[in-house]
Parts: structure tokens; C-alpha cells; sequence
């Protein structure tokens, strides 16, 4: 089977859907591989690149004939008409969007593969090319914001003075906001996200920035790894936050999707002229409509001020890199395709990947496809937490306590009224020993306690004592139990002694 | 002159007695300094010498008290106890630390009740209030003595493997209990009405024997350290009941001390735990393993010792956390070696101690320390809890329930609150387990299922010497 790669077309795009390394591995699974001259070249791979990894360089025409075509954008109409019935189409297509185009698509009777409709599971994760191409997205946007920020990232103190770090606020935290959190903070950065679903906030924490968290109580995960829209007071609640925020940051780079919908505005223009002068706004929904309201698609435009770019073209402006991960996602697509690694692909419907990136088979539209859970999302939130119990305890117990003081005074009150004074006076001692007794023993260290119990054990062998007072008594018996007591008694006061000396030799510093 | 000495000799009685109590109030004060001086390994040696030295006093005095004689069958008594003593001492593994200082407190409640009974058969003329307070003395020292005896025969019987160490579950046994205390206290008013009845304080100890018999084998194995700090605290009551009896107070202040200290024990073994004292002593913990088997842990991943070793040679830091199977699988000298090699090679290795690993609190610590592992790197539970962020590689050798994560994160779990080492937020965990059961609480582990936590199955010391090869 042939595989065709084809130039991109659309303006600006610089990348291209096969790299040299992936054109050898597909070349392994049996595939013979048609490269279109210099559709590489954007991206840095010459066709003499592709020529040695194993492809054949081809005019565009033959590349567009090919039995399975892989390609980053959605076709144009001249494209379209190229390709041959059958044929089977592999790219960025959001059918959702266009559907016009799956329309004339699914005239042509083929096969068409849409990598943006990658479900969400842990063994597609290799495939799954919006997260990549949006880990791009999220490094590029703060390559592009530090490019228009008139200042370092990092704190500096210099000899020409103190330099405060850059103040970044990542709003999104998915593939994208995750990436751009570890680029700006390891540029130096101060970095605070926020997103609608609390599950994130460890993810976020792990990267270094500090999650900002919203006083509100809100379910967001919709199940399958997205964000989904928010009820009223949560946007609102949410809205007071960046408004906050806005005036303090630096930098905001805005990464808010909601599958199918619209990008939520969530900076108001209001809010872009509470900024700093000099700040900088790097929408990456713009091409959703943006999440500022001041965004303007494929543009960088200036508000008093604060630049807000709107590039929707983030991955494709690091193109070799993009490249190359794009390539790899489409290389192990296709090896799903391909069990047999016999060149030939199937696609088999009982696959829940392959089902769902298939959008259209043999001219017939198969999308949306059923729908999928995320295996990995969280369950645990819908579970009530019971409240912890232990602050009503504490209530309780000092109530209790106060009532056994309250019983203990009451108790020593009629003992001292009964008692002969010679009782009163050993309870006496005996009190002031358990208070002492407790302050020593709290200082002992924990490491100690082994040998505090042999030592303690030895120390109340002093039992002894009352038995040796016994012992001269005249009556046999008294002075029998008497020996004994003594007997065992030292057992106990030898052999605590013995074995505490022992233990704590074995106790060393490091030498 | 001669005026003098007539004076002085007409005292001598009671200037003996001054002599004597001043004794024994040296040796109360070196006491509390011998366990004061526990509070540093640095002054802990001397604080056995402070001990002894208080000790040799207090018996000095006595046996120099000239109302004393007999002073033969003491001498015979002493000698033969303590050679018995020394044999113990000098023997005992330290493993079996605990079985010993269990052995120990019920000497003290046997001689305890001896010296009840001693103090009951014979004392000075009383009367009226002087002579009721005396009986109860004596029926409250016969009490703690003969519940010490036997819950630290039993304590001695579960550690040492004699006796089944799960709970015996007897039915009704709390009101058996309550039943026990309340038949002693008739008695008790009976036996102090009465002026002294010996059937009811023979009757009483036959029950208090029991009592303490039942008490100790309701309770779990390892909930030993709560039992073993327990019953230290009893003989220490026991000796100052004892004090009380024969108006002494050295024994008074000494028992006091002893018990306060075990109390203090006893609370903090239970506040490790999360539960309340009470809880500990009703038993019957670790009963339910009717486990929440339906429940998906996910899958462990087991690996092997070399593997193990490669993680630890290329670890900066290293912490590991022992628990009872450590001491049961002997491993600690194994454990000790690799900590050597690891720290020659500049690896930072250090040691987290929970509070109730193993059978008797500070048990692990002992155990370290005879393995040649310098104290300064056995750190408690608290001071590396946040430490294993950073952390490399954690090794788990025969702890369970110590360092499982559902304490902290799953409410409904039995030791919820629990406060456990947080290993699991390490880069990697070791964890040597012979099997997949689950441990004393009867609660599965989510950590042996977590992504960074690894299996290492078979006996504690193979693995460990087997890791020793290969590094």
C-alpha cells in the first residue's frame, strides 16, 4: 500500500505529516512511502532527508493518488478533487466544524481519519496529537509573550539594580496550560493557574505554580478529560478573580476550551485596561473566538499598552518540532491500523480508538462516534467526604474535662476531710511525683522508649524496699512471701538495670 | 560531753529514721534524674548509673535499718534473683525485647501482691478511718498487682508465640468485664466492713487474675506496644499502692513515676494509632478482615533485587521504613549493611520510625541501633514526614499499616486519621512483603497498587542480602 505526503497548503502552515525517522518505521510495517517535493522544507526536512530514510520524492499529483494519505490541515476543494476513491485520509479535520467539507468528502467514498477526534484513553495517549500539538501551543505562547515583554522572567539582583520576576497567569490548565506553566516557570517566572476543575490542582502544584482557587463548590470534569461550561455564579465568581489578578500579573496566557463551543470570554476588555503597560495577553482559543474579548484571530494587537496575541498558528511556528511529534502520532495510529504489518490497514470497528478517529468509512459518515469514559476520571468527588468528626469530640472533651476536674476537686475534698493527715500527706507525694513523672517522660526521646520501659521496670522493683520491711516479721509466712517478693523483685531491678546498659551501648553516633 | 551523748542516744531511734528517709529521698531524686537523663542518647548512660546509684542507696537503708532481719534469707534471695536477672538480661535477643520487659512487669505484680497480702496479714495497731483507708490500700495494691500478673504472663505468651496473638473474642466481654470491677468493688466494701475478711480478698485476687488474663488476650498483636506501655504503668501503680500500704514514701514517688511514664507511653502508642485508649483496651481490633474484596486496587508490578539495587546506587537519597516484619524476618543486620554500602557510595540514607512499628514502642530504634545504624540518621515519623517529597527511593521492609495512604485519604477506612509515613509520595517505593495479605488492621494497602510503588516478595532478609550482593 502507498502512503502519499503531501505539501500543506493552507497560508502559514510550516508543517508536514511525516518526518524522516517516521517514514522508516512506516516503511518497516510493509508501506511504500511517496513524499511530495519540498513538503518538508518548512519544517527542515529536505527531500534528500526523506530520500535516504526509504521515501520516494513525487510530484504533488502522485503523492494525492496514494492508497492512504496523511496530512496536518483539512483539504482544499483542488485537493479534494486529486484524490482517488477509496482512498483513505489521515489529518486534522474537526468535523464539528466543517461540514461542508465531511460532505464532499464523503462524496469521494473514502476513508477519512480525523486525528482530532482521538478519544481520551491511556492507550491513545501515543496518538494523540491534540495533546501534543497543544504542549507546543503551550511552550510557543510564552516564547511569544517573553518576546513581547519588556522585561526578564526572572527575578535578578544585578549591580545596576534589583529586577522583580515576571508575574505569569496560566488560565486552563490542560496539555496546553500545563506546558506553558513549566516553560515560564523554569524561565524564571512567578506562576499562579487556575482552572475550572479542582482535580487538576495537583498536576498544577507538581509544575510549580501555585493554584488559585476559587471559594465555590463546582463539579467540572463533564467525564471525559474536557472542561465543560460552567453555571452562572461559578463564572461569576470566576470573573472576580481575574479581574483581581489582571491588575497584578504580567503576563496571562489564556488556554479555555470547551469541546464544540465557543471559548468563553473570561478577559473582558475591562480588564485588559487594568493591566500594567507593557503586559502581554497570549490567547490560544483565539481560533475558538478567543478568551479575550479584544482577541483578534492570527493577530497581535495593542490596548493601551498591553499586546494581546492571538496567533492560532502556535504549533506550526516550531514546525520541526511539531514535525516530528505529529508524525509520530500518525506513525502509531497507523501501526494500530496495520496489526499485521503487512502494509495493508483495517479498520476495525470493535477498536474503540479506531472507531471513534474514523469519522467517515467508504463515503459513510460515522460521526460522532458512541461515546467514551475517561477510565482515569475521578469518581471519588461524587462521594460525599464525611466531614471530619473530630472537632465535635474536642467539644465533648472539654466538657468532660472540666467535669473531671470539677469530680477529681470534689473527690480530694472529702478525702482531705476524712483522711488522717498522715494519708494526706504521702498523697500529697504521690501527686507531685505523677506531675513530675509526666514532664520527665514527655522529654524522653521516642528513639529512647525501649530502654525508658527496661529502665522504668528496674526502677519499680523498688518494690523490694516494702518487701525487705516485711521480711523480719515474726510470723513464717508473712516472712516467706516476703523472701519471695524479694526474690522476684530483684529479678526485675537486676535485670532492668543489666539489659539497659546494654541496649544503650548499642546506641552510637556516626563515626 | 556526756550530756551530749545521753541526748544523742536517747534519739538514736529517731535520728535512724531521719537517716533513712533522708536515703530515700536521695534515691527518689536520683530517680527522676536516671529518667530525666533518657531524654538524649547523649546522657542516657549516666542516667542508668543515676538509677542504679539510687537503687544501691535505697536497699542500703533499708537493710541497714536495724528493725530489719533476716538479713540472710535477703542476701540468698537477692543473689539468686539476681543472677537470674543478669541471665535474662545478658541473653535476651533484641528482638525479643519486648517478651522480656513483659516478663519483667508481672515480677513487679506478683511482688506486689505478695506484699498486699504480706501488709494485710500483719500490720501495725489501727483503728477506725487509719485502719479502713489501710484496707483499701490493700485490696486496691492486690487488685493492679494480680491484673499486672496475669495481662503480663498473657503479654509475655502472645509475644513469644506461646498464645494465639489475634483477640480472643469472648461473647459479652465487656460486661464480663464490667461485671469483674463491679463484684470486686462489693467485695471491697465488704472486706473494709468487715475489718478485713480474708475470703473476699482471696476471692477478689482470683478475679482480678482473671480479669487481667482476659483483658491482655482481647487484645490484638499489635496493639502490644499500647499493651506492653500499659501494663509498665500498672506495676508502676502497683508499687505505689504498695507504698501507700507500708507508708513508704520512695515507693510512693518511684511508682508514681513509673506509672505516669507508662501512661505517657501508652497515649502517645495510641495517638500514633488514632485511637482512643479505651478503644485499645476493649480489643478485638483487627478482627473485621472481611475485606472490601470487590473493590479494584488496580494491579501491583512486582521486581527484583537487582533491579532494587540499580534504583538504590543511583538514588541520592534513600529512606527506609521498618516495621515488625523487620524484626521478624531478622533483617535488621542485613538492613544495616546495605545502609553502609549505600553511604559510602554518598548515598543519603536515612530511617523513619513510626511510632507503633514493631511490638514495643521504641522497639525499632533498639533494633537499629544493635545493628550498628547510627541514631543520628533514625529519624521519627514527624521530622521525615515531609522529607519524602524529595526522596528517591523508599524501602518498606515489613511495615503495612504504618505507611498505608487510606488513613489519609480514604474517610471511611478503618484507621482513617491514622497518621502514617507518607512514603507514597516518594519518586519510588520498595515494598518487601512475603504476600499480598493484608496487615494487622485487616486493611488492603492502596500503596502496594499505586504506579511508583514496586513488589519485592519473599522473606525480608534474602531480599535485603540479596540487594547487598548486587550493589
Amino acid at each position: 500500500m502507498q502512503i502519499g505526503i503531501v505539501k500543506e497548503s493552507t497560508a502559514n502552515e510550516a508543517r508536514v505529516a511525516a518526518s524522516p525517522s517516521s517514514i522508516i518505521n512506516l516503511i518497516k510495517l510493509g508501506f511504500t512511502v511517496s513524499v511530495e517535493s519540498n513538503a518538508g522544507n518548512a519544517a527542515n526536512f529536505s527531500d534528500e532527508m526523506y530520500r535516504q530514510a526509504g521515501g520516494s520524492i513525487v510530484s504533488g499529483a502522485e503523492a494525492w493518488q496514494s492508497d492512504l494519505v496523511l496530512k496536518v490541515n483539512p483539504p482544499s476543494d483542488v485537493e479534494i478533487a486529486s484524490l482517488k476513491e477509496g482512498t483513505t485520509l489521515i489529518g486534522f479535520f474537526w468535523p464539528a466544524q466543517n461540514e461542508s467539507l465531511m460532505k464532499k468528502l464523503a462524496e469521494k467514498k473514502i476513508n477519512l481519519l480525523a486525528m482530532d477526534s482521538v478519544p481520551r484513553i491511556s492507550r491513545a495517549q501515543s496518538m494523540d496529537a491534540l495533546s501534543s500539538m497543544a504542549n507546543i501551543a503551550g511552550y510557543r505562547a510564552v516564547v511569544e509573550a517573553s518576546h513581547q515583554f519588556g522585561s526578564f522572567f526572572t527575578g535578578q539582583i544585578t549591580a545596576a539594580g534589583k529586577v522583580p520576576p515576571a508575574k505569569v497567569l496560566i488560565i486552563g490548565a490542560g496539555v496546553a496550560g500545563l506546558a506553558a506553566i513549566g516553560t515560564a516557570g523554569s524561565l524564571g517566572a512567578i506562576v499562579r493557574a487556575f482552572d475550572t476543575r479542582p482535580e487538576v490542582k495537583e498536576q498544577i502544584e507538581s509544575m510549580g505554580a501555585e493554584f488559585l482557587e476559587l471559594d465555590f463548590e463546582e463539579e467540572a470534569g463533564s467525564g471525559d478529560g474536557y472542561a465543560k461550561v460552567m453555571s452562572d455564579a461559578f463564572i461569576k465568581a470566576e470573573m472576580e478573580l481575574f479581574a483581581e489578578q489582571a491588575k497584578q500579573v504580567d503576563i496571562i496566557i489564556t488556554t479555555a476550551m470547551i469541546p464544540g463551543k465557543p471559548a468563553p470570554k473570561l478577559i473582558t476588555e475591562e480588564m485588559v485596561k487594568s493591566m500594567k503597560r507593557g503586559s502581554v495577553i497570549v490567547d490560544l482559543a483565539a481560533l475558538g473566538g478567543g478568551n479575550c474579548e479584544l482577541t483578534e484571530v492570527d493577530q497581535a494587537v495593542e490596548v493601551e499598552g498591553v499586546t494581546i496575541i492571538g496567533y492560532s498558528d502556535m504549533p506550526s511556528r516550531l514546525p520541526t518540532q511539531s514535525s516530528q511529534l505529529y508524525a509520530n502520532n500518525l506513525l502509531n495510529l497507523v501501526k494500530l491500523l496495520c496489526p499485521e504489518k503487512d502494509g495493508q490497514i483495517n479498520l476495525n470497528f470493535e477498536d474503540e480508538i479506531i472507531r471513534n478517529v474514523t469519522v467517515i468509512k467508504g463515503g459513510e459518515v460515522t460521526w460522532p462516534p458512541p461515546p467514551v469514559k475517561v477510565s482515569a476520571a475521578p469518581q471519588i468527588e461524587t462521594k460525599p467526604i464525611p466531614e471530619p468528626i473530630k472537632k465535635e469530640a474536642k467539644k465533648s472533651s472539654g466538657i468532660a474535662k472540666n467535669l473531671m476536674l470539677l469530680i477529681g476537686g470534689g473527690l480530694f475534698g472529702w478525702l482531705s476531710i476524712v483522711a488522717p493527715p498522715d494519708f494526706m500527706q504521702h498523697f500529697t507525694v504521690f501527686i507531685l511525683a505523677c506531675i513530675i513523672g509526666y514532664y520527665v517522660v514527655w522529654n524522653v526521646t521516642h528513639a529512647l522508649h525501649t530502654p525508658l520501659m527496661s529502665v522504668t521496670n528496674a526502677i519499680s522493683g523498688i518494690i523490694v524496699i516494702g518487701a525487705l520491711l516485711q521480711i523480719s516479721s515474726s510470723n513464717q509466712l508473712v516472712m516467706w512471701i516476703a523472701t519471695f517478693a524479694v526474690f522476684i523483685a530483684f529479678i526485675n531491678v537486676v535485670g532492668g538495670f543489666v539489659v539497659t546498659k546494654r541496649m544503650l551501648k548499642m546506641f552510637r553516633k556516626e563515626d | 560531753m556526756d550530756k551530749i551523748n545521753q541526748v544523742l542516744n536517747s534519739d538514736a531511734g529517731a535520728s535512724e529514721m531521719a537517716l533513712i528517709q533522708a536515703a530515700y529521698f536521695v534515691a527518689a531524686l536520683l530517680f527522676i534524674f536516671s529518667l530525666a537523663g533518657l531524654s538524649k542518647q547523649e546522657s542516657a548512660e549516666n542516667g542508668v548509673w543515676y538509677g542504679i546509684i539510687g537503687m544501691l542507696i535505697a536497699l542500703v537503708a533499708t537493710i541497714f535499718d536495724p528493725s530489719v532481719t533476716n538479713i540472710t534469707y535477703i542476701i540468698i534471695a537477692m543473689v539468686i534473683g539476681g543472677a537470674i536477672g543478669v541471665r535474662f538480661a545478658v541473653k535476651v535477643e533484641m528482638t525479643q525485647m519486648p517478651e522480656l520487659v513483659a516478663m519483667l512487669h508481672s515480677f513487679v505484680g506478683l511482688a506486689a501482691v505478695a506484699v498486699g497480702y504480706n501488709s494485710f496479714l500483719e500490720h501495725g495497731e489501727m483503728s477506725g478511718m487509719m485502719l479502713n483507708i489501710h484496707l483499701v490500700e490493700v485490696f486496691l495494691g492486690v487488685f493492679i498487682g494480680a491484673v499486672t500478673f496475669t495481662g503480663s504472663v498473657v503479654a509475655f505468651g502472645k509475644l513469644r508465640g506461646i498464645l494465639s496473638s489475634s483477640p480472643l473474642m469472648l461473647p459479652h466481654r465487656h460486661k464480663m468485664n464490667l461485671l469483674a470491677g463491679l463484684v470486686s468493688l462489693v467485695l471491697m466494701v465488704y472486706f473494709v466492713q468487715q475489718e478485713g475478711h480474708i475470703n473476699s480478698l482471696i476471692i477478689m485476687t482470683v478475679i482480678a487474675l482473671i480479669f487481667g488474663w482476659h483483658l491482655v488476650a482481647s487484645i490484638g498483636g499489635a496493639d502490644m506496644p499500647v499493651v506492653v506501655s500499659m501494663l509498665n504503668s500498672y506495676s508502676g501503680w502497683a508499687a505505689a499502692s504498695a507504698g501507700f500500704m507500708l507508708g513508704n514514701d520512695l515507693l510512693i514517688v518511684t511508682g508514681a513515676l513509673v506509672g505516669s511514664s507508662g501512661a505517657i507511653l501508652s497515649y502517645i502508642m495510641c495517638r500514633a494509632m488514632n485511637r482512643s485508649f479505651i478503644s485499645v483496651i476493649a480489643g478485638g481490633f483487627g478482627q473485621e478482615v472481611s475485606l472490601n474484596t470487590d473493590q479494584d486496587y488496580g494491579e501491583y508490578v512486582e521486581t527484583n533485587a537487582e533491579d532494587v539495587a540499580d534504583m538504590l546506587k543511583n538514588a541520592k537519597s534513600v529512606i527506609i521504613t521498618p516495621g515488625y516484619g523487620m524484626a521478624v524476618a531478622q533483617a535488621q543486620n542485613a538492613v544495616s549493611e546495605i545502609t553502609k554500602m549505600l553511604r559510602d557510595k554518598g548515598v543519603n540514607v536515612r530511617f523513619g520510625i513510626h511510632p507503633v512499628a514493631g511490638r514495643l514502642p521504641g522497639h525499632m530504634n533498639v533494633l537499629l541501633a544493635e545493628a550498628k545504624v547510627p541514631y543520628d540518621i533514625v529519624l521519627e515519623m514527624d521530622e521525615i514526614n515531609e522529607d519524602f517529597d524529595e526522596t528517591d527511593v523508599v524501602l518498606v521492609i515489613g511495615a503495612n499499616d504504618t505507611v498505608n495512604p487510606s488513613a489519609a485519604e480514604d474517610p471511611n477506612s478503618p484507621i482513617a486519621g491514622m497518621p502514617v509515613l507518607e512514603v507514597w509520595n516518594a519518586k519510588q517505593v520498595i515494598a518487601f512483603k512475603r504476600s499480598m495479605n493484608p496487615g494487622y488492621a485487616g486493611v488492603q494497602n492502596p500503596l502496594f497498587f499505586k504506579s511508583n510503588t514496586s513488589m519485592l516478595f519473599g522473606d525480608a532478609r534474602d531480599s535485603v542480602e540479596n540487594i547487598a550482593k548486587a550493589i
